[in-house]
């Protein structure tokens, strides 16, 4: 029975991640009554389960994710076609059939989402352009993570003039028009390979994109540096660079989670910007922006070339919002602001 | 306040001329030239357009020449493209289009964004609250060139109520749709913002005061509550002019307006030094400017903002 276990006198029992209740504290009756220590982790997970909209937003991301990454090679093991597969030797397969429709007008499963101008399956396509999507929204988010949480932590930590100068920069290249730079940069490198226009859509976006980042993480660092975990690291004689890192940055992670979580949608709807514009993704790759940008061509008479990836770009974005509000509000009920 | 100003303008000019040479730079470093199409063009007629350009001239020559011209008229040179149009022509030409949709859809989206927003900030967790909301954040997941195409598919090509493209001078119907395209977003964003201003002002001590007093429900919420609930709004007028100004690009593509957002595009593609520059630094002037107005406007609605 719990009410055996008799606590030690100094053990402190946990009743949630905020409080920490000594023996001492408790009501009389309470005494003896082991409380299941939660981690701050679990707590969330919880609060999150309880989230209707957020559990259908990891649902949803879930789903569009693995089909993504699984999509094509079932396809291509089933019906035997690749996302870039035109069927060059009968000319009555190259052109758009509307979804669920065969060559002669019948009914069919072949094509769900119809085929493209060249008879390609727009189903194979989507999910080909969701894995560029969240690739490219992910990478670039891991990028702006890496940069942005150590610029703010350096500049919060060391503080003083070089924390001035620092936060000054951002603040310069925070009122550029920076997209409009991007747009400029892609278009004037523009690379002769479709890898090669990826990684520098990689880099235009994740340079540009750890500035927010940069701010919150220098802001949460004031605020622990002058605590006395960081005092007891540097008594010992840690090194600057390893409590930033081993000590500082861990007890940021709980916003920086939510606010990359939060910047994967914004970064792919900046790739699927440019992809559209025509300065990102280039065929035969294909990204939900590029594959828009295909359909706006033939609005009037094939209208489902833009509506598959449209709707599945923004069914996808609708569930990491909701996911990422979710998240702010689970990981940390203070934040919510907007 | 001047003092403000004056400082904030010393922090801005160098910011605007950092921009113009970051272009530069771009330009300059990438490989090939405005006229290096898909076939070579012989050595005679190279050298020929080197010269007349002035390509021939070593970089510094070339920088302080295009850094002079701003400085000095705010001359940014003729367009190579459109031969013999000088590069403010067109941005004096094709200004007022982006305007009218810019600034009508800013507009929109801030008269329906902060009715509905304080509506649902009003009856805070009905159905309404929830329906709106949801709304919004629907607003901002569909990107502007998925909803564009899908209301030219519905209101020009399934009903015929509208044209689906193309300008048709300041009031008329061709503006309804790219207005509408634009303003979706920024919308849901003063929505969501409004909402969450207004719920904080709801609960402070001068809203209570005001009901205390007997004033109406109407008075507290128009004369008081209002004031201090679109600060929010306000800070990201800033942010949203830097959005839309992204936004009226995809917009002019999809509806084929003659804007500034076009004339860039095409100008990125072909090359077309002296227009990308130019177009760069208005955008960034504008840009600077305005959230210069910005702040000042927040310092004035907000008594406890003070600048040294």
């Amino acid at each position: 029975m719990a009410t055996e276990k008799k606590p030690e006198p100094d053990e402190l029992i946990h009743i949630g991640p905020e409080m920490a209740v000594a023996e001492a504290d408790l009501m009389p009756g309470e005494v003896g009554r082991f409380v299941q220590g939660t981690s701050l982790w679990r707590d969330a997970w919880r609060r999150l389960l309880k989230n209707k909209l957020a559990v259908f937003g990891l649902v949803v991301v879930v789903i569009v994710t693995i089909s993504s990454i699984i999509g094509p090679t079932v396809i291509q093991r089933v019906f035997g076609f690749t996302p870039d597969y035109i069927p060059s030797n009968d000319p009555r397969l190259t052109q758009s059939f509307p979804p669920f429709t065969g060559p002669n007008g019948e009914f069919s499963w072949a094509h769900p989402m119809g085929t493209d101008n060249a008879g390609r399956d727009q189903f194979a396509r989507v999910l080909q352009g969701g894995q560029i999507s969240l690739f490219v929204g992910i990478l670039a988010t891991l990028v702006s993570l890496l940069i942005g949480v150590s610029y703010g932590a350096i500049a919060g930590y060391v503080g003083g003039r070089v924390d001035n100068v620092m936060m000054r920069i951002v603040d310069v290249l925070y009122s550029l028009p920076y997209v409009i730079v991007v747009i400029v940069l892609l278009s004037m490198f523009r690379s002769q390979t479709p890898r090669g226009q990826l990684i520098l859509l990689f880099v235009a976006i994740g340079t540009v994109s750890w500035l927010t980042m940069a701010r919150i993480v220098r802001g949460q660092v004031l605020s622990l540096k002058n605590q006395e975990f960081v005092l007891a690291a540097r008594a010992t004689g840690v090194s600057n660079t390893r409590i930033i890192f081993r000590h500082i940055v861990p007890n940021t992670l709980g916003p920086v989670i939510v606010y990359a979580t939060l910047e994967i949608p914004q970064i792919m709807l900046t790739e699927a910007f440019l992809s559209f514009l025509g300065f990102g993704v280039q065929a035969p790759l294909a990204s939900w922006g590029s594959l828009a940008a295909d359909g706006i061509q033939n609005i009037a008479v094939f209208p489902w070339q833009l509506i598959f990836p449209g709707v599945t770009m923004a069914l996808t974005l609708f569930s990491l919002n909701f996911l990422g509000d979710g998240l702010r509000d689970a990981l940390d009920p203070q934040m919510r602001t907007v | 306040m001047f003092r403000f100003i004056v400082r904030r303008l010393l922090v801005t000019i160098p910011t605007i001329l950092v921009v113009i040479s970051i272009t530069w730079v771009l330009i300059k470093l990438a490989p090939g030239n405005f006229y290096s199409g898909e076939k070579p063009l012989p050595p005679a007629i190279e050298k020929i357009i080197r010269e007349k350009y002035g390509l021939d001239k070593p970089w510094y020559q070339q920088y302080g020449k295009t850094m002079w011209g701003i400085i000095r008229h705010l001359d940014f040179g003729t367009s190579l493209r459109y031969q013999g149009q000088s590069v403010n022509t067109i941005i004096k030409r094709s200004l007022p289009v982006s305007a009218a949709v810019g600034l009508l859809a800013y507009l929109l989206a801030l008269i329906v964004g902060v009715t509905v927003g304080s509506i649902a900030a009003l009856k805070q967790n009905s159905k309404w609250d929830y329906g709106s909301m949801a709304l919004a954040m629907l607003g901002i997941s569909v990107p502007n060139f998925v909803l564009g195409p899908i209301l030219i598919l519905v209101f020009s090509l399934g009903l015929y109520w509208l044209p689906p493209s193309r300008w048709g001078g300041f009031p008329s119907r061709n503006l309804v749709l790219p207005v509408l395209t634009l303003s979706a977003l920024y919308m849901a964003y003063i929505a969501r913002l409004t909402r969450a201003g207004m719920l904080e002002v709801l609960r402070s001590d001068y809203i209570r005061t005001a009901r205390a007093k007997g004033l109406s429900e109407r008075d507290v919420v128009i004369r008081h509550a209002l004031r201090g609930g679109l600060m929010p709004v306000v800070s990201y007028t800033g942010p949203a002019l830097a959005f839309l100004l992204t936004g009226t690009v995809v917009v002019e593509r999809i509806f084929a307006l003659p804007g500034l957002g076009n004339y860039f595009i095409q100008a990125s593609l072909n090359r077309d030094e002296p227009l990308i520059i130019g177009i760069v630094a208005f955008i960034a002037i504008t840009l600077l400017l305005m959230n210069l107005l910005v702040d000042i406007a927040y310092a004035y609605l907000d008594p406890r903002v003070r600048y040294q």
